[in-house]
């Protein structure tokens, strides 16, 4: 890659493919060490055998895939049987990110496209508008809306005083409430691409589309969004993946019953009742999961006749 | 409303301001069914401001615009039987030229198969049919043209906007298409409005022309009234080249005017109402309505000495100082008769002013 394809042709090809190379240093350095490093370290650990107390013991062993799949009875001895209690969470987790998802753009986009028809000079505000919560710490955002959702929580307290509800409803450690929690988590990474792509978007097509008798919702549909495409699917995918992983939301609001991959990972990892090795597995298997995911979408993306309609 | 309704657009007394900046000053004018009319006027004049108005995109602040009798204020953009050709086009990116072109009529509540069929007569009309699968980026500025053309005629509006269509093309194109789209307007019998800053399109295309400044209507004709005989010294300096000379009226006997020139020279022209004697005016003389001589023909004539001559490929034009320096171009046709009216640099020469030919303007 680093060498590029340029026509390197001279010694003055050289002395810029050199240049250019050492520009490119601090890149791959970032990448070898924040990225391949830990996965490679991670990919290591989820093929070796468990120490008891955490940590791992350096002896080759396909356990903690085994224990993944493989169901092989109450005392270990029988033929493997597909194991669904981790399948199910995943399957589970999937279904959480992928609600959240849509929750965050149902809300983010009208947001977003709020924004970006502002004035020009008021439109930052906006934006350092929709951030300031974002630069507490996510684990207090979180309490703060556990906080929100109790029983004797604001929200609950708010209902039942206006009359509308005369016992308070249960939403903490509710899927509801992971839901809630997910999405106040991640909102501005669906806000933000849409924003930047709205506001590249020409507006002179919404009038020609108006000119020719599109109705405000048909133009909507027809015109702006095939635009705003790139910045809606950025935004799903910048809230999908970190709301496949997360824990603190389905730990602090979901409560046992809601548990998702991101808690089954954290768990082998804390304290000494973990199991480093599956949780490196479970973390593999979440990876290549977001991997096929992503590349279905980028093959679907790059098919000539995309589009076209 | 007692509106004539057989009149395509009747702006009344619109006003458009934009919080304390007045756009367009109290204008109003008429615009006839079936009529080539031209919007002309320097940048920022407020052409497209009125445009607009027209289309729905902007409101009106104060008056009121009709469309055959109909009055059309309330009315969004979409419920507007009135098609754009927008400036830079405004193309859907995402969807090929047929496409494109059937998305009006598609709008309107056509089928698909019906609209694409219409879409298809319309793309033979511009030329386009061989291009009828591209999309609008792998099309060269003048296709696109056409496509935002195609576009706006094919669900058959009864007024076509066009705002500066031809101003991004080179000049043989847009020559080509100057014709192209005259012809398609005496075709298809709608009402086109044409926005152009460029006064020889306004001059070959139109019907008639509104000149328009800083937001005001100045005058309202035909392409000959508008050249020959300029409302004030805007027109008369903004279409065309011409001399413009601020002139002292010595005397007039109803029809013709003695103006006396800020160098004493003297010439007598049509009078015009609301100049008196002793008041002063402008008078514009077009170059290519004088000419040079050796010797003198007519009693007014005057003395000038030619300064420079510029070789224009079509005609020769030559700057002369005239009395006190007095600047003066003249032009002269590039033909044989005309080549033998052009002199050396430093030559003195008669300057005959055709009867007729210079106009006395009171702004
Ligand atoms: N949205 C707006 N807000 C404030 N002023 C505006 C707005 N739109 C136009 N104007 C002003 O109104 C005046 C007329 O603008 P308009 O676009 O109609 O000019 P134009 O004649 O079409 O010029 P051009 O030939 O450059 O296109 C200009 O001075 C412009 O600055
Ligand atoms: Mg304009």
């Amino acid at each position: 890659m680093a060498g590029g394809t340029a026509q390197d042709n001279g010694t003055q090809g050289d002395t810029y493919k050199e240049v250019r190379d050492w520009l490119l240093a601090p890149a791959w350095v970032t990448l070898i060490v924040l990225v391949l490093l830990p996965v490679l370290l991670m990919l290591v650990y989820s093929f070796l055998t468990k120490e008891f107390r955490g940590g791992v013991i350096w002896e080759f062993s396909f356990a903690a895939y085994e224990q993944f799949f493989c169901d092989r009875g109450l005392f270990g001895d029988e033929p493997c049987a597909i194991e669904w209690t981790y399948i199910n969470i995943f399957w589970r987790s999937i279904w959480q990110a992928g609600l959240a998802t849509i929750l965050s753009l149902l809300i983010g986009f009208p947001t977003a496209y709020f924004i970006a028809t502002r004035p020009a000079h008021v439109r930052p505000l906006w934006v350092f508008l929709i951030t300031i919560p974002y630069w507490v710490n996510l684990l207090i955002r979180t309490v703060s809306m556990r906080f929100m959702l109790r029983e004797e929580g604001p929200i609950n307290n708010a209902l039942m005083w206006s009359g509308l509800i005369d016992n308070p409803l249960q939403m903490i450690n509710t899927n509801f409430a992971v839901q809630i929690g997910l999405f106040y988590s991640y909102l501005p990474f669906m806000v933000l691409p849409i924003y930047a792509a709205v506001e590249r978007y020409n507006f002179t097509l919404s009038e020609a589309a108006s000119d020719l008798y599109a109705s405000k919702w048909t133009t909507l549909r027809r015109i702006v969004l095939p635009a705003v495409r790139p910045g809606v699917i950025a935004g799903c995918i910048l809230v999908f993946v970190p709301s496949l992983g997360a824990f603190l939301a389905p730990d602090l609001l979901g409560g046992a019953k809601n548990f998702m991959i991101g808690s089954l990972i954290e768990e082998q990892f804390k304290g000494n009742a973990g199991n480093w090795p599956f949780g490196a597995a479970a973390s593999m298997i979440l990876l290549t999961l977001v991997l096929v995911i992503l590349t279905l979408y980028a093959r679907q993306q790059a098919r000539p006749d995309k589009g076209a309609r | 409303m007692s509106q004539d309704s057989t009149n395509a657009i009747d702006v009344r007394q619109a006003v458009k301001r934009y919080g304390d900046f007045t756009a367009l000053k109290t204008i109003s004018l008429s615009i006839h069914d079936n009529e080539f009319f031209t919007l002309l006027g320097p940048s920022g004049c407020g052409k497209t401001t009125l445009l607009r108005m027209i289309g729905g995109f902007e409101d009106v602040t104060e008056g009121e615009i009709f469309l055959y009798g109909q009055e059309i204020e309330s009315l969004p953009p979409n419920k507007r039987p009135v098609n754009t050709v927008f400036q830079n086009y405004a193309l859907f990116p995402h969807m090929n030229v047929l496409d494109n072109v059937s998305f009006g009529l598609e709008m309107l509540g056509k089928s698909k198969p019906e609209a694409r069929q219409r879409a298809g007569e319309i793309l033979e009309l511009v030329q386009l049919s061989d291009f009828a699968a591209r999309k609008p980026a792998q099309l060269s500025g003048g296709q696109q043209q056409r496509v935002a053309l195609a576009r706006a005629l094919a669900p058959q509006p009864k007024v076509l906007l066009l705002d500066e269509p031809l101003s991004a093309l080179d000049l043989k194109l847009r020559k080509a298409m100057q014709l192209e789209l005259k012809h398609l307007q005496r075709e298809t019998g709608i009402t086109f409005i044409f926005v152009t800053h460029d006064q020889d399109e306004a001059l070959t295309m139109s019907d008639r022309i509104a000149v328009m400044s800083a937001g005001e209507l100045q005058q309202l004709g035909d392409a000959r009234d508008i050249y020959e005989k300029p409302a004030n010294r805007f027109v008369a300096d903004f279409i065309g080249e011409t001399n413009l000379i601020d002139v002292t009226i010595k005397s007039q006997d109803g029809q013709r005017a003695l103006c006396e020139f800020p160098n004493g020279l003297t010439l007598t022209c049509d009078a015009r109402a609301g100049l008196e004697d002793g008041q002063t005016g402008h008078m514009s003389i077009r170059p290519e309505r004088m000419k040079l001589h050796a010797a003198q023909v007519n009693p007014e004539n005057f003395t000038g000495r030619v300064v420079e001559n510029v070789y224009a490929g079509t005609h020769v034009q030559s700057i002369l100082h005239l009395k006190d320096d007095m600047k003066l171009t003249v032009r002269t046709q590039n033909s044989d008769l005309g080549n033998s009216m052009v002199f050396e640099p430093g030559t003195e020469v008669f300057v005959d002013v055709e009867r007729g030919a210079a106009r006395l303007m009171a702004h």
